[in-house]
Protein backbone atom coordinates (compact mmCIF):
# COMPACT_ATOMS: atom_id res chain seq x y z
CA UNK A 1 0.00 0.00 0.00
CA UNK A 2 1.27 3.68 -1.10
CA UNK A 3 1.45 5.73 2.00
CA UNK A 4 1.50 9.06 0.37
CA UNK A 5 -1.59 11.22 0.35
CA UNK A 6 -3.68 10.54 -2.86
CA UNK A 7 -5.77 13.89 -1.93
CA UNK A 8 -4.74 17.14 0.11
CA UNK A 9 -7.70 19.41 1.14
CA UNK A 10 -6.17 23.19 2.73
CA UNK A 11 -8.71 25.12 4.23
CA UNK A 12 -11.47 24.55 1.86
CA UNK A 13 -14.61 26.76 2.08
CA UNK A 14 -17.75 26.02 -0.29
CA UNK A 15 -20.52 28.51 0.02
CA UNK A 16 -23.47 28.36 -1.31
CA UNK A 17 -25.15 32.12 -1.37
CA UNK A 18 -24.75 32.52 2.51
CA UNK A 19 -25.10 28.93 3.38
CA UNK A 20 -21.24 27.37 4.14
CA UNK A 21 -21.37 24.06 2.94
CA UNK A 22 -17.72 23.71 3.79
CA UNK A 23 -16.13 25.30 6.44
CA UNK A 24 -12.23 24.91 6.12
CA UNK A 25 -11.80 21.35 5.44
CA UNK A 26 -8.16 20.32 6.17
CA UNK A 27 -6.84 16.82 5.47
CA UNK A 28 -5.11 14.12 3.99
CA UNK A 29 -6.07 10.73 2.92
CA UNK A 30 -3.65 7.69 1.72
CA UNK A 31 -3.76 6.01 -1.33
CA UNK A 32 -5.14 2.51 -1.80
CA UNK A 33 -7.57 3.26 1.48
CA UNK A 34 -11.05 2.40 1.49
CA UNK A 35 -12.92 5.82 3.61
CA UNK A 36 -16.21 6.07 4.56
CA UNK A 37 -17.23 9.32 5.28
CA UNK A 38 -19.82 9.79 8.41
CA UNK A 39 -22.38 12.53 9.29
CA UNK A 40 -25.93 14.26 9.46
CA UNK A 41 -27.80 15.52 6.25
CA UNK A 42 -26.33 18.94 6.03
CA UNK A 43 -22.98 17.81 7.12
CA UNK A 44 -20.95 19.01 4.12
CA UNK A 45 -20.70 15.41 2.74
CA UNK A 46 -22.17 15.46 -0.43
CA UNK A 47 -20.33 18.69 -1.41
CA UNK A 48 -17.32 17.60 -0.18
CA UNK A 49 -17.60 14.43 -2.89
CA UNK A 50 -18.42 17.35 -5.80
CA UNK A 51 -15.32 19.05 -4.76
CA UNK A 52 -13.26 16.01 -5.04
CA UNK A 53 -15.12 15.14 -8.14
CA UNK A 54 -14.65 19.18 -9.64
CA UNK A 55 -18.21 19.25 -10.07
CA UNK A 56 -17.92 22.37 -7.22
CA UNK A 57 -15.43 24.64 -7.12
CA UNK A 58 -14.58 25.90 -3.62
CA UNK A 59 -14.78 29.22 -2.85
CA UNK A 60 -11.27 28.99 -1.09
CA UNK A 61 -8.62 27.04 -0.02
CA UNK A 62 -7.24 24.15 -2.02
CA UNK A 63 -7.78 20.40 -3.61
CA UNK A 64 -4.81 18.42 -4.62
CA UNK A 65 -5.66 14.85 -6.44
CA UNK A 66 -2.81 12.80 -7.61
CA UNK A 67 0.07 15.79 -7.54
CA UNK A 68 -2.10 18.34 -9.13
CA UNK A 69 -4.40 21.00 -8.13
CA UNK A 70 -5.98 20.83 -11.74
CA UNK A 71 -8.29 18.48 -11.15
CA UNK A 72 -9.18 18.08 -14.81
CA UNK A 73 -5.94 16.61 -15.80
CA UNK A 74 -6.84 13.71 -13.64
CA UNK A 75 -10.46 12.92 -14.22
CA UNK A 76 -9.39 10.41 -16.37
CA UNK A 77 -8.77 8.53 -12.82
CA UNK A 78 -11.51 9.19 -11.41
CA UNK A 79 -14.85 7.63 -10.87
CA UNK A 80 -18.08 9.26 -9.39
CA UNK A 81 -21.67 8.08 -7.83
CA UNK A 82 -23.79 10.43 -7.23
CA UNK A 83 -26.81 10.12 -5.45
CA UNK A 84 -28.76 10.47 -8.68
CA UNK A 85 -28.74 7.51 -10.84
CA UNK A 86 -26.28 9.81 -14.31
CA UNK A 87 -28.29 7.27 -16.37
CA UNK A 88 -30.44 7.90 -19.29
CA UNK A 89 -33.96 6.19 -18.23
CA UNK A 90 -34.97 5.59 -21.93
CA UNK A 91 -31.83 3.11 -22.84
CA UNK A 92 -31.13 -0.07 -21.56
CA UNK A 93 -28.06 -0.72 -19.22
CA UNK A 94 -25.51 -1.53 -21.67
CA UNK A 95 -26.34 1.40 -23.79
CA UNK A 96 -25.75 3.84 -21.06
CA UNK A 97 -22.54 2.03 -20.45
CA UNK A 98 -21.43 2.49 -24.20
CA UNK A 99 -22.18 5.73 -24.25
CA UNK A 100 -20.40 6.81 -21.39
CA UNK A 101 -17.63 4.33 -22.39
CA UNK A 102 -17.16 6.69 -25.37
CA UNK A 103 -16.75 9.89 -23.01
CA UNK A 104 -13.52 8.06 -21.61
CA UNK A 105 -12.16 7.01 -25.34
CA UNK A 106 -13.54 2.96 -24.15
CA UNK A 107 -15.20 1.67 -27.46
CA UNK A 108 -14.97 -1.66 -26.48
CA UNK A 109 -18.45 -3.94 -25.56
CA UNK A 110 -16.66 -6.76 -23.88
CA UNK A 111 -15.38 -4.30 -20.96
CA UNK A 112 -18.96 -2.67 -20.50
CA UNK A 113 -20.49 -6.33 -20.20
CA UNK A 114 -17.84 -6.85 -17.95
CA UNK A 115 -18.58 -4.30 -15.88
CA UNK A 116 -22.38 -4.86 -15.64
CA UNK A 117 -21.79 -8.52 -14.56
CA UNK A 118 -18.97 -7.46 -12.06
CA UNK A 119 -22.25 -4.98 -10.53
CA UNK A 120 -24.46 -8.33 -10.85
CA UNK A 121 -26.62 -7.40 -13.71
CA UNK A 122 -27.09 -8.91 -16.97
CA UNK A 123 -25.64 -7.47 -19.77
CA UNK A 124 -28.56 -9.31 -22.05
CA UNK A 125 -31.21 -7.07 -20.12
CA UNK A 126 -32.41 -5.36 -22.99
CA UNK A 127 -34.93 -3.12 -21.12
CA UNK A 128 -34.93 0.56 -20.17
CA UNK A 129 -33.39 1.92 -17.58
CA UNK A 130 -36.70 3.49 -16.43
CA UNK A 131 -37.99 -0.37 -15.96
CA UNK A 132 -35.26 -1.15 -13.63
CA UNK A 133 -35.55 -1.43 -10.03
CA UNK A 134 -33.95 1.05 -7.56
CA UNK A 135 -31.24 -1.22 -6.20
CA UNK A 136 -30.34 -2.38 -10.03
CA UNK A 137 -29.84 1.39 -11.10
CA UNK A 138 -27.58 1.79 -8.05
CA UNK A 139 -25.82 -0.94 -9.39
CA UNK A 140 -25.24 0.15 -13.04
CA UNK A 141 -24.86 3.21 -11.75
CA UNK A 142 -21.51 1.97 -9.31
CA UNK A 143 -20.80 0.05 -12.97
CA UNK A 144 -20.75 3.06 -14.85
CA UNK A 145 -18.40 4.75 -11.97
CA UNK A 146 -16.18 1.95 -12.24
CA UNK A 147 -16.04 1.68 -16.15
CA UNK A 148 -12.69 3.90 -16.64
CA UNK A 149 -10.64 1.47 -14.11
CA UNK A 150 -10.16 5.16 -11.88
CA UNK A 151 -8.03 5.14 -9.49
CA UNK A 152 -9.95 7.03 -7.32
CA UNK A 153 -13.57 6.35 -6.73
CA UNK A 154 -15.95 8.71 -5.39
CA UNK A 155 -19.33 7.58 -4.32
CA UNK A 156 -22.54 8.73 -2.67
CA UNK A 157 -25.00 6.94 -1.01
CA UNK A 158 -23.99 3.52 -2.99
CA UNK A 159 -26.39 1.35 -0.61
CA UNK A 160 -29.24 3.28 -0.76
CA UNK A 161 -32.39 1.16 -1.81
CA UNK A 162 -30.22 -1.46 -2.30
CA UNK A 163 -31.14 -5.03 -0.61
CA UNK A 164 -28.99 -6.31 1.91
CA UNK A 165 -27.12 -9.42 -0.02
CA UNK A 166 -26.73 -6.74 -3.05
CA UNK A 167 -25.18 -4.22 -0.65
CA UNK A 168 -23.18 -6.99 0.93
CA UNK A 169 -21.98 -7.90 -2.45
CA UNK A 170 -20.99 -4.58 -3.60
CA UNK A 171 -19.44 -3.99 -0.38
CA UNK A 172 -16.97 -7.25 -1.70
CA UNK A 173 -16.47 -5.54 -4.90
CA UNK A 174 -15.22 -2.62 -2.91
CA UNK A 175 -13.13 -4.39 -1.23
CA UNK A 176 -11.85 -6.21 -4.30
CA UNK A 177 -11.19 -3.28 -5.41
CA UNK A 178 -8.80 -1.33 -2.41
CA UNK A 179 -6.88 -4.43 -2.42
CA UNK A 180 -6.19 -3.46 -6.37
CA UNK A 181 -4.74 -0.39 -4.82
CA UNK A 182 -8.00 2.06 -5.59
CA UNK A 183 -8.90 4.96 -3.07
CA UNK A 184 -12.29 4.65 -2.48
CA UNK A 185 -14.56 7.29 -0.74
CA UNK A 186 -18.23 6.14 0.37
CA UNK A 187 -20.92 8.45 1.93
CA UNK A 188 -23.28 5.92 3.55
CA UNK A 189 -25.86 6.33 6.24
CA UNK A 190 -25.83 2.23 6.23
CA UNK A 191 -22.51 2.37 8.15
CA UNK A 192 -22.59 -1.62 9.43
CA UNK A 193 -22.17 -2.65 5.98
CA UNK A 194 -18.83 -1.08 6.30
CA UNK A 195 -17.97 -1.94 9.62
CA UNK A 196 -14.70 -3.95 9.74
CA UNK A 197 -14.06 -3.15 6.17
CA UNK A 198 -13.33 0.27 5.94
CA UNK A 199 -9.95 1.61 7.04
CA UNK A 200 -11.15 4.95 8.17
CA UNK A 201 -14.24 6.37 9.01
CA UNK A 202 -14.38 10.20 8.35
CA UNK A 203 -16.98 12.16 10.61
CA UNK A 204 -18.28 15.01 9.52
CA UNK A 205 -20.39 17.97 11.37
CA UNK A 206 -21.40 21.64 9.74
CA UNK A 207 -19.06 21.40 6.97
CA UNK A 208 -16.07 20.20 9.02
CA UNK A 209 -14.43 17.15 9.37
CA UNK A 210 -14.45 16.66 13.42
CA UNK A 211 -12.83 12.94 14.06
CA UNK A 212 -11.38 9.98 12.13
CA UNK A 213 -11.17 6.84 13.33
CA UNK A 214 -10.24 3.41 12.11
CA UNK A 215 -13.52 1.73 14.17
CA UNK A 216 -16.75 2.67 14.10
CA UNK A 217 -18.40 4.23 17.80
CA UNK A 218 -21.08 1.41 19.24
CA UNK A 219 -23.51 3.59 18.37
CA UNK A 220 -22.67 3.89 14.67
CA UNK A 221 -23.22 -0.04 14.02
CA UNK A 222 -26.76 0.25 14.11
CA UNK B 1 0.46 22.21 -3.90
CA UNK B 2 2.03 21.16 -6.98
CA UNK B 3 0.36 22.74 -10.14
CA UNK B 4 1.93 20.55 -12.68
CA UNK B 5 2.23 16.71 -12.66
CA UNK B 6 -0.64 14.26 -11.91
CA UNK B 7 -1.69 11.75 -15.02
CA UNK B 8 -1.65 13.09 -18.51
CA UNK B 9 -4.69 14.36 -19.67
CA UNK B 10 -6.05 12.07 -22.84
CA UNK B 11 -8.91 13.80 -24.56
CA UNK B 12 -11.01 11.08 -26.18
CA UNK B 13 -11.92 10.90 -29.72
CA UNK B 14 -15.64 9.96 -31.47
CA UNK B 15 -17.73 11.93 -28.21
CA UNK B 16 -19.64 14.68 -30.73
CA UNK B 17 -20.58 11.36 -32.92
CA UNK B 18 -21.41 9.22 -29.55
CA UNK B 19 -23.60 11.81 -28.29
CA UNK B 20 -25.27 12.50 -31.62
CA UNK B 21 -26.00 9.24 -31.87
CA UNK B 22 -27.66 8.71 -28.31
CA UNK B 23 -29.61 11.88 -28.78
CA UNK B 24 -30.98 10.93 -32.13
CA UNK B 25 -31.68 7.34 -30.35
CA UNK B 26 -33.63 9.39 -27.25
CA UNK B 27 -35.56 11.21 -29.72
CA UNK B 28 -36.49 8.58 -31.98
CA UNK B 29 -37.39 6.64 -28.86
CA UNK B 30 -39.57 9.39 -26.72
CA UNK B 31 -40.48 11.90 -30.10
CA UNK B 32 -41.02 14.45 -27.35
CA UNK B 33 -39.45 17.41 -29.52
CA UNK B 34 -40.44 16.16 -33.34
CA UNK B 35 -43.88 15.42 -31.94
CA UNK B 36 -44.30 19.05 -30.22
CA UNK B 37 -42.57 21.07 -33.30
CA UNK B 38 -44.66 19.37 -35.78
CA UNK B 39 -48.11 20.36 -33.65
CA UNK B 40 -46.87 24.00 -33.16
CA UNK B 41 -46.05 24.60 -36.80
CA UNK B 42 -49.10 22.73 -37.93
CA UNK B 43 -51.24 25.09 -35.95
CA UNK B 44 -49.73 28.04 -37.18
CA UNK B 45 -50.25 27.13 -40.64
CA UNK B 46 -54.00 26.46 -40.98
CA UNK B 47 -54.75 29.14 -38.44
CA UNK B 48 -52.67 31.77 -40.32
CA UNK B 49 -54.10 30.38 -43.86
CA UNK B 50 -57.70 30.39 -42.34
CA UNK B 51 -57.57 34.12 -40.86
CA UNK B 52 -55.63 36.06 -43.96
CA UNK B 53 -56.95 33.54 -46.98
CA UNK B 54 -54.20 35.82 -49.46
CA UNK B 55 -54.11 35.68 -53.25
CA UNK B 56 -50.90 33.86 -54.57
CA UNK B 57 -49.12 37.41 -55.12
CA UNK B 58 -50.27 38.62 -51.14
CA UNK B 59 -48.66 34.88 -50.32
CA UNK B 60 -45.09 35.02 -51.61
CA UNK B 61 -44.91 38.86 -49.77
CA UNK B 62 -45.22 37.20 -46.44
CA UNK B 63 -44.54 33.62 -46.43
CA UNK B 64 -40.78 34.43 -45.78
CA UNK B 65 -41.55 36.08 -42.15
CA UNK B 66 -44.26 33.55 -41.59
CA UNK B 67 -42.26 30.08 -42.43
CA UNK B 68 -39.66 31.29 -40.53
CA UNK B 69 -41.66 32.86 -37.08
CA UNK B 70 -43.36 29.53 -37.35
CA UNK B 71 -40.12 27.27 -37.76
CA UNK B 72 -38.25 29.96 -35.07
CA UNK B 73 -40.91 29.15 -32.27
CA UNK B 74 -41.28 25.57 -32.74
CA UNK B 75 -37.21 25.35 -32.69
CA UNK B 76 -37.75 26.62 -28.93
CA UNK B 77 -39.74 23.40 -28.32
CA UNK B 78 -36.44 21.25 -29.49
CA UNK B 79 -33.92 23.23 -27.67
CA UNK B 80 -35.61 23.16 -24.33
CA UNK B 81 -36.32 19.00 -24.82
CA UNK B 82 -32.36 19.03 -25.47
CA UNK B 83 -31.17 19.95 -22.51
CA UNK B 84 -34.12 18.88 -20.33
CA UNK B 85 -32.85 15.43 -20.95
CA UNK B 86 -29.36 16.09 -19.30
CA UNK B 87 -31.04 17.37 -16.37
CA UNK B 88 -32.70 14.30 -15.62
CA UNK B 89 -31.26 11.98 -13.04
CA UNK B 90 -28.27 14.58 -13.51
CA UNK B 91 -27.27 13.01 -16.29
CA UNK B 92 -24.97 16.09 -17.25
CA UNK B 93 -22.62 15.92 -13.80
CA UNK B 94 -21.89 12.18 -15.56
CA UNK B 95 -20.32 14.12 -18.62
CA UNK B 96 -18.45 16.70 -16.41
CA UNK B 97 -16.43 14.61 -14.55
CA UNK B 98 -15.51 12.54 -17.78
CA UNK B 99 -12.29 13.73 -20.36
CA UNK B 100 -14.76 14.19 -22.90
CA UNK B 101 -14.46 18.17 -24.17
CA UNK B 102 -17.54 20.61 -23.43
CA UNK B 103 -17.48 21.55 -27.46
CA UNK B 104 -17.87 17.85 -28.56
CA UNK B 105 -21.11 17.85 -26.31
CA UNK B 106 -22.38 21.04 -27.55
CA UNK B 107 -21.32 20.52 -31.33
CA UNK B 108 -23.20 17.14 -30.71
CA UNK B 109 -26.51 18.96 -29.20
CA UNK B 110 -26.51 21.81 -32.14
CA UNK B 111 -26.12 19.14 -34.82
CA UNK B 112 -28.69 17.15 -33.34
CA UNK B 113 -31.61 20.51 -32.71
CA UNK B 114 -30.45 21.19 -36.67
CA UNK B 115 -31.25 17.52 -37.94
CA UNK B 116 -34.85 17.57 -35.92
CA UNK B 117 -35.76 21.46 -37.16
CA UNK B 118 -34.60 20.16 -40.40
CA UNK B 119 -37.07 17.02 -40.19
CA UNK B 120 -39.62 19.67 -39.14
CA UNK B 121 -38.49 21.51 -42.41
CA UNK B 122 -39.08 18.87 -44.58
CA UNK B 123 -42.32 17.76 -43.88
CA UNK B 124 -43.66 21.19 -43.61
CA UNK B 125 -42.53 23.04 -46.57
CA UNK B 126 -44.90 21.01 -48.88
CA UNK B 127 -47.61 22.02 -46.31
CA UNK B 128 -46.58 25.59 -46.54
CA UNK B 129 -46.55 25.41 -50.44
CA UNK B 130 -50.20 23.91 -50.24
CA UNK B 131 -52.06 26.22 -48.08
CA UNK B 132 -50.20 29.43 -49.46
CA UNK B 133 -49.99 28.66 -53.25
CA UNK B 134 -46.89 29.14 -53.13
CA UNK B 135 -44.66 29.23 -56.08
CA UNK B 136 -41.30 30.54 -56.17
CA UNK B 137 -40.86 33.51 -59.37
CA UNK B 138 -36.84 33.44 -58.44
CA UNK B 139 -33.96 31.20 -58.28
CA UNK B 140 -36.07 28.30 -56.02
CA UNK B 141 -32.61 26.31 -55.45
CA UNK B 142 -30.89 29.05 -53.17
CA UNK B 143 -34.10 28.33 -51.20
CA UNK B 144 -31.54 25.95 -50.04
CA UNK B 145 -28.70 26.98 -48.40
CA UNK B 146 -31.05 29.85 -47.05
CA UNK B 147 -32.93 27.22 -45.06
CA UNK B 148 -29.72 25.53 -44.19
CA UNK B 149 -28.07 28.45 -43.12
CA UNK B 150 -31.30 29.93 -41.36
CA UNK B 151 -31.70 26.69 -39.71
CA UNK B 152 -28.22 26.30 -38.00
CA UNK B 153 -28.36 30.11 -37.15
CA UNK B 154 -31.25 29.32 -34.86
CA UNK B 155 -30.29 25.78 -33.34
CA UNK B 156 -26.51 26.94 -32.31
CA UNK B 157 -27.72 29.88 -30.34
CA UNK B 158 -30.41 27.89 -29.05
CA UNK B 159 -28.40 25.51 -27.91
CA UNK B 160 -25.91 27.85 -26.55
CA UNK B 161 -29.07 29.61 -24.43
CA UNK B 162 -30.62 26.71 -23.49
CA UNK B 163 -27.75 25.49 -21.69
CA UNK B 164 -27.58 29.16 -20.34
CA UNK B 165 -31.36 29.16 -19.02
CA UNK B 166 -30.71 25.16 -17.81
CA UNK B 167 -30.17 26.21 -14.28
CA UNK B 168 -32.90 28.93 -14.09
CA UNK B 169 -36.30 27.92 -12.53
CA UNK B 170 -38.24 29.36 -15.84
CA UNK B 171 -35.76 28.40 -18.40
CA UNK B 172 -39.03 28.09 -20.96
CA UNK B 173 -39.54 32.06 -20.12
CA UNK B 174 -35.61 32.61 -20.24
CA UNK B 175 -34.77 30.75 -23.38
CA UNK B 176 -37.19 32.87 -25.84
CA UNK B 177 -36.06 36.17 -23.90
CA UNK B 178 -32.00 35.42 -24.54
CA UNK B 179 -32.23 33.79 -28.12
CA UNK B 180 -35.15 35.72 -29.86
CA UNK B 181 -32.77 39.33 -30.03
CA UNK B 182 -29.82 38.18 -30.51
CA UNK B 183 -31.08 36.05 -33.42
CA UNK B 184 -33.24 38.86 -35.36
CA UNK B 185 -30.58 40.14 -37.08
CA UNK B 186 -30.71 36.25 -38.90
CA UNK B 187 -34.17 35.96 -38.53
CA UNK B 188 -34.05 39.30 -40.84
CA UNK B 189 -31.72 37.74 -43.38
CA UNK B 190 -33.59 34.72 -43.73
CA UNK B 191 -37.12 36.61 -44.21
CA UNK B 192 -35.60 38.59 -46.79
CA UNK B 193 -33.60 36.10 -48.26
CA UNK B 194 -37.08 33.54 -48.96
CA UNK B 195 -39.12 36.74 -49.30
CA UNK B 196 -36.55 38.10 -52.18
CA UNK B 197 -36.25 34.19 -53.90
CA UNK B 198 -40.22 33.77 -53.57
CA UNK B 199 -40.88 37.37 -55.68
CA UNK B 200 -38.13 36.98 -57.53
CA UNK B 201 -37.64 41.16 -57.46
CA UNK B 202 -34.36 41.61 -55.62
CA UNK B 203 -31.15 39.16 -55.17
CA UNK B 204 -31.02 37.11 -52.00
CA UNK B 205 -27.08 37.42 -52.51
CA UNK B 206 -26.56 39.61 -50.04
CA UNK B 207 -28.97 37.95 -47.24
CA UNK B 208 -27.22 34.84 -47.92
CA UNK B 209 -23.87 36.30 -47.41
CA UNK B 210 -24.99 38.13 -44.11
CA UNK B 211 -26.48 34.93 -43.03
CA UNK B 212 -23.26 33.00 -43.81
CA UNK B 213 -21.18 35.91 -41.72
CA UNK B 214 -23.73 35.60 -38.64
CA UNK B 215 -23.49 31.71 -38.44
CA UNK B 216 -19.83 31.88 -38.71
CA UNK B 217 -19.25 34.48 -36.21
CA UNK B 218 -22.30 32.78 -33.60
CA UNK B 219 -20.65 29.30 -34.30
CA UNK B 220 -17.13 30.13 -33.08
CA UNK B 221 -18.84 32.46 -29.98
CA UNK B 222 -20.66 29.66 -28.77
CA UNK B 223 -17.94 27.18 -29.39
CA UNK B 224 -15.21 29.13 -27.17
CA UNK B 225 -18.15 30.36 -24.30
CA UNK B 226 -19.66 26.68 -23.90
CA UNK B 227 -16.75 25.28 -21.35
CA UNK B 228 -17.83 28.24 -18.98
CA UNK B 229 -21.33 27.86 -19.20
CA UNK B 230 -21.30 24.19 -18.93
CA UNK B 231 -19.12 24.28 -15.61
CA UNK B 232 -20.89 27.12 -14.14
CA UNK B 233 -22.03 26.50 -10.51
Amino acid sequence: MDASPIITLIAVVKHFGRFAALRGVSAEFASGRLYTILGDNGAGKTTLLRVLAGLAHPTSGGVSILGTTELRSVCQELGYMAHPSLLYDEMSGMENLRYFGHLYGIKDDSRCAANMTAVGLDAALTRPVAQYSQGMRQRLSLARALLNDPKLLLLDEPFSNVDGGSAREMVTLLCRMRSAGKTIFVVTHQTYLLEGVADEFVRMKAGQITNRTRELRPVETR
Amino acid sequence: MNKSSGVAYRVPSGVTGATLAKDLRLEWRSKDALNSMLFFSLLVVVVFSFSFDPNAEESRQIAGGLVWVAFLFAAVVALNQTWARELRNHVLDAYRVSPAPANSLFLAKALGNFIFVAVLEILMTPLFIMFYKLRPLGPAWQLIPVAALGTWALVVNGTFFAAISLRTRSREIMLPLLLFPVSIPALLAMVNATTAILTGQLSARFWIVLLTTYDVVFTIACLLLFELVLNAE
